[in-house]
């Protein structure tokens, strides 16, 4: 235990016990999309369909990843379930309730960490529970634990600016996280970080969901990212922005960053999702 | 992850070190300002008797100092009565000010109404209004409160526009997903985040308060430095007149660090904003 940041998300012994626990206890939201179609209006006044006609069932507890280029609406289906914006044709529901507003049970990690850089880090991290109006101090525990999860105990009276870019995504994770949504959205959460912090968020996330066991949709334009951390992965294309290919990803976790490369099966997902590419034109061959 | 790690085993220490560093810098480096201004006032003290100028004409700097010392009475007397215009043309202006810019930034209709005027009447020199004033309001604090108000109102109320403008968007995506309602949006996000904006602005505006308020004094007063400005000057007291301009320029620098005082107070120090 040299390095804080290599905290409790990686000691594997720990993990699998309530892995276990949370298998059995899915604590996640289910979401249904049904008939969603997006059309933005652009300045010239034509029609932009970003999402036409998306229909998608997703099961509790489960790991989806959306994986597609600029433009294909990926970020436009984060935002229908965050609350941000509405559909122009269908219903989104997550647990049986229609979102028109914020959902109170879904969390969202977006691109930039966006952090209040005159707020310290348990203040950011409280954000959310300010502004339901709900007792601090109920959640300043709470608050803690997450930081000690994500290897930052201690940092918690730091203010952004005197942490890394990985330390302040960790932070806007623990900030999705304090009030346990059932949902957790994820916007390109590491497009902005090195390879290296990169490739240990994303192992770190897999620890993260897998202790916790909420939904997650996690969006990226990253291929090898999508396959390693998906139960389920949706291959979007844009004009007009559609699911393409809906895979299920059958590996046995806890996936291992170190040797994924050498599974066949990984090798196989990723070369489809990169034939659909190619077959599209996004991926010239 | 290495580079975090460097940084997450000793917390605390890069802040230290940065705050330590100016402590490093040789003296000569640190006080280079104050140097220079010595060495300008030693010159001036050294070289007016040299040059057989008559004090009468330029006095030397100790000169005007024992001046202010002996006097004080009498500067202090009308610098509490400029200070007042100062603080009353300041306030009113960061009062209404502020608002306005509230109203600018969240009503279209009043930033297409207000905006483009408040840009016209910002191209009129106001200190010529200054004779306008005095006709309409006498010559008692009125004119020179009006006019400190005129010179700092729109600063105030660009500085604060721009700084509710420059917002980043996903900050507003990020606490509308939480559910906030648009008064928390304000407090939570646009108003903390436009602060330093706004602190930026006072201090451009309190600055040219204080010109506002000696400027309303020259054109018709009774009391205040630049009533006593313009004493000195009928009596021919040179010396005077530059310890006057010490107390007025005394007032700006005073109220500038009052203020920079009051923004560390209530922002966050701000280089640490990006």
């Amino acid at each position: 235990m040299s390095v804080p940041a290599a905290g409790t998300w990686m000691s594997d012994g720990v993990q699998t016990a309530e892995i276990a626990a949370s298998s059995a206890d899915p604590k996640g939201a289910a979401v249904r999309l049904q008939d969603v179609s997006k059309i933005y209006q652009s300045r010239q006044g034509e029609d932009i369909v970003a999402l036409e006609r998306i229909s998608l069932d997703i099961a509790p507890g489960s790991f989806v990843c959306c994986v597609g280029p600029s433009g294909c609406g990926k970020s436009t289906l984060l935002s229908l379930l965050a609350g941000l914006i509405a559909p122009t044709t269908g219903r989104t529901v997550i647990d049986g309730a229609e979102v028109k507003s914020a959902h109170p049970k879904v969390g969202v990690v977006f691109q930039s960490d966006l952090l209040l850089y005159w707020r310290t880090v348990l203040d950011n991290i409280l954000l959310p529970v300010e502004i339901k109006k709900l007792r601090r101090a109920d959640y300043e525990k709470h608050a803690l634990e997450l930081l000690e999860q994500v290897g930052l105990a201690g940092f918690e009276e730091k203010y952004p600016s005197e942490l890394s870019g990985g330390m302040r995504q960790r932070v806007a994770i623990c900030r999705a996280l304090i009030q346990e949504p059932g949902l957790l959205l994820m916007d390109e959460p590491f497009g902005a970080l090195d390879a290296l912090t990169r490739e240990q968020m994303i192992h770190d996330v897999q620890r993260m969901w897998m202790r916790v066991g909420n939904t997650v949709l996690f969006i990226t334009h990253d291929i090898d990212e999508a396959v390693f951390l998906a139960d389920r992965l949706l291959v979007m294309s844009p004009r007009p922005g559609r699911i393409d290919l809906d895979l299920t990803i059958d590996m046995p976790r806890p996936r291992q960053q170190s040797d994924i490369h050498e599974n066949p099966n990984f090798a196989r997902y990723v070369r489809q999702v990169r034939e659909i590419f190619e077959a599209k034109g996004i991926l010239k061959a | 992850m290495s580079q975090e790690a460097t940084v997450a085993v000793s917390p605390g220490t890069e802040k230290k070190r940065q705050v330590k560093k100016p402590r490093g810098e040789p003296l000569l480096e640190r006080f280079s300002a104050l140097i220079l201004a010595a060495f300008i006032l030693l010159v001036w003290q050294v070289s007016v008797p040299l040059s057989g100028i008559s004090e009468f004409v330029l006095p030397t700097p100790w000169a005007i100092a024992s001046r202010i010392v002996t006097d004080f009475p009498l500067l202090i007397s009308n610098a509490y009565v400029t200070l007042f215009e100062v603080l009353a043309g300041f306030g009113s202006a960061a009062v209404i000010g502020v608002p306005t810019a509230l109203a600018i930034f969240y009503w279209r209709p009043v930033e297409r109404a207000v905006y483009p005027l408040l840009i016209a009447l910002q191209t009129i020199p106001k200190v010529a209004l200054a004779p306008i004033l005095v006709l309409y309001l006498g010559y008692g604090w009125a004119p020179k409160i009006t006019l400190a108000f005129l010179i700092a109102f729109f600063p105030i109320v660009v500085a604060t526009v721009v700084g509710l403008q420059s917002l980043d968007k996903g900050l507003v995506n990020l606490v509308r997903s939480m559910g906030a309602s648009e008064w928390q949006t304000f407090t939570k996000i646009r108003l903390p985040a436009a602060l330093p904006n706004i602190f930026g602005g006072f201090k451009v505006a309190i600055s040219l308060s204080v010109i506002g308020a000696v400027i309303g004094e020259y054109v018709a007063a009774e009391q205040g430095l630049g009533y006593l400005q313009l004493l000195a000057n009928s009596q021919f007291d040179t010396t005077l007149n530059f310890a006057t301009v010490v107390m007025i320029s005394g007032l700006g620098v005073m109220l500038y660090f009052i203020l920079t005082f009051v923004e560390k107070k209530v922002t966050f120090h701000r280089e640490s904003a990006k």
